[in-house]
């Protein structure tokens, strides 16, 4: 539907896009995905020649573009922007219908276009027909921009970054709406976006671009599972990747500072330290901060009268993983020995952190289930980079 | 009696300065009208309608080409900066002899300024993402001037067009000199003749002109500005 042909773009020395090939089928959305000044805005725009490519083809519905009429070329493409847009001397009708407009479509046919739109997204037409886009917020504002390049009913649609201005709430109201119209529509998307959440949860393939070139092309959970390099894993993120348990080391889902106490220090002071840090046991260490063993409320509470030092009462060989060990090895070792902690030690024995029973929970649901179908949210890593545009 | 400084030539001739203008209007309410007339048509819609017809497009083209907007507003600007008896000499020296003629071409080649200046602000102003919303929609040049540019440019517009309006109806007071009517004769007289009641006779209604015009020429523009851009405009000024 959409080709790429060795296309590049130089603006002067500068290689923006680099020798890009890529084929978009019909009805799939693909997204672009990069950071900042990889190209894959350029990317984009070259299709309906808002920027014209310094060499290579690029084909719609086979038919070279670059020999074709610019305007009427983008009159067949439906655009959004991350800036919305939307002309604001004209109503939400006229807005919607501009490129009908421009079509020579009769009045009549505009409205009923516009009426129709605004019922798939759910906006009253009789509230909004008649409205200027600055009486709207700015995700009912984005809705239209949509509507807008959808009116015409084109094939193919580009989108540059169309919910990245919108605050986390809407931008994912949007994104599930747009979800559900393509879901019937089947658009040919060009997808550009920085933000990785928004392709997995989008996008029938990911583009990864880097330097003006493709990183990665695949399907999201292909590339989820089998990034092609370290810059793809990194883009993606450690928490984001598909592994299996034994690809997932002990090291990334421990809790790296356990409250720990020397095995020289008294059982008051135990019982003292676990009141002050609300835990109910500590890891008992010596002062090179080798593991020496586990201590709990229960043991200090049963021994209270007996001893008084930690180191008469621990119990000594404690169960322990070292810390290379695999998420599947921990499990293991916690099911057999029936326990609910467990040590991560070095190769010297020396305490480096602790599993526990909800630790593992929550971070093998996210590392192992974390799809794009019941994507888990992470709202600290929406924005990849601080890119504007 | 009480003397009050102001109004120094009034006590000499017993009258009150309004009075005495009132007297010059009233002796004669027809040249009155006459003179105001002219003032309005000759000294200010023609050339102000002259100026919008070139400089508008002039402003356009000026947006396209960076060169041309170097050379254009550089043009109007020197223009600008000859006072304006001496233009008026000049082109009475360059052979359009006195009248209203000369007064008019004066008065829009002053007017241009303003307007060419408010033209190219005004549409260089448009948001460039609506300037590519209209590019990614599939307008040509023209669609996109006439839909988006110059409707979104129009109060600027309209801002330099009251602005050379009030620059007409002061300047073209000056046209009396070379002929051109208006009321800037009585102003002429009324220096000559060290006449205060006729001088001002011209001077308050050209200031009242200019302030009517002004105030109309607003109540124009917000009539015909898009309630979009109205409700915009409240909005930024609620803002700030």
């Amino acid at each position: 539907m959409i080709k790429f042909e060795n296309v590049t773009k130089k603006y002067g020395d500068l290689t923006v896009v680099d020798n890009l090939t890529l084929e978009v089928d019909k009805g799939n959305l693909v997204a672009l995905i990069g950071a900042s000044g990889c190209g894959k805005t350029t990317t984009l725009k070259m299709v309906n020649r808002i920027i014209e490519p310094t060499s290579g083809n690029i084909f719609v519905n086979e038919e070279n573009i670059l020999r074709q009429d610019p305007v009427q070329l983008r009159r067949g493409i439906g655009y959004v922007i991350q800036q919305i847009g939307l002309f604001p001397n004209m109503t939400i009708a006229e807005n919607i219908t501009v490129v009908g407009k421009l079509l020579s479509w009769n009045k009549a046919h505009s409205r009923e276009r516009a009426e129709e739109l605004l019922h798939m997204v759910e906006m009253d037409p009789a509230l909004y027909m008649n409205r200027y886009p600055n009486e709207l917020s700015g995700g009912q504002q984005q809705r239209i921009g949509v509507l807008r390049a959808l009116a015409t009913d084109p094939e193919i649609i580009l989108m540059d970054e169309p919910f990245g201005a919108l605050d986390p709430i809407t931008r994912e109201q949007l994104q599930n709406e747009f979800i559900n119209l393509q879901t019937r529509l089947h658009k040919t998307i060009l997808f550009v976006t920085h933000d990785m959440d928004e392709a997995i949860k989008m996008a029938d393939s990911i583009v990864l671009m880097r330097d003006g070139k493709i990183v990665q092309a695949a399907a999201a959970e292909e590339m989820l599972r089998n990034p092609a390099d370290d810059y793809v894993a990194s883009f993606i993120g450690m928490d984001r990747r598909l592994r299996s348990p034994d690809e997932v080391l002990v090291e990334e889902i421990m809790i790296p500072d356990p409250v720990t106490i020397e095995s020289s220090r008294g059982l008051a002071e135990a019982q003292e330290r676990m009141r002050k840090r609300r835990v109910d046991s500590l890891m008992v260490v010596d002062q090179n901060g080798v593991l020496v063993g586990i201590i709990t409320i229960k043991d200090i509470q049963r021994n209270m009268a007996k001893g008084s030092r930690i180191s008469d009462i621990v119990n000594s060989a404690p169960t322990f993983v070292l810390e290379g060990a695999s998420v599947r090895e921990a499990v293991y070792a916690m099911s057999q020995e029936g326990i609910g902690y467990l040590p991560v030690v070095d190769d010297k024995q020396r305490l480096k952190g602790l599993i526990t029973r909800s630790s593992l929970v929550s971070v093998l649901s996210d590392v192992l289930w974390n799809s794009p179908d019941n994507g888990v949210e992470n709202p600290e890593k929406e924005a990849v980079e601080g890119e504007s545009r | 009696m009480t003397v009050s400084l102001p109004f120094g030539l009034a006590v000499l001739t017993g009258k009150s300065i309004f009075i005495q203008v009132y007297d010059v209007i009233a002796n004669n309410p027809q040249g009155f009208l006459t003179a105001l007339g002219e003032h309005v048509f000759f000294l200010v819609f023609i050339p102000v309608m002259l100026a919008i017809l070139i400089a508008v497009p002039l402003g356009v083209l000026a947006t396209r080409k960076p060169f041309l907007e170097r050379i254009f507003l550089g043009f109007v600007n020197i223009l600008q900066t000859i006072p304006s008896l001496a233009l008026f000499v000049l082109l009475i020296v360059i052979g359009f002899g006195i009248g209203t003629r000369p007064a008019i071409i004066a008065l829009f080649l002053y007017s241009l300024l303003p307007i060419l200046r408010n033209t190219v602000v005004g549409i260089k102003g448009v948001d460039p993402f609506l300037k590519e919303a209209a590019l990614g929609m599939g307008m040509t040049g023209w669609q996109r001037l006439r839909m988006v540019e110059l409707p979104l440019a129009f109060r600027v517009i309209m801002g330099g067009i009251r602005t050379s309006a009030v620059i007409c109806i002061g300047t073209g007071t000056i046209a009396a000199y070379i002929g051109a009517g208006g009321l800037g004769q009585y102003i002429v007289r009324g220096l000559a003749f060290y006449s205060n009641g006729l001088l001002l006779a011209g001077a308050i209604p050209a200031t009242l002109l200019a302030l009517l015009t002004d105030f109309l020429l607003g109540r124009f523009e917000r009539t015909v500005t898009p309630r979009g851009l109205r409700v915009e405009a409240a909005k930024n000024r609620s803002k700030s």
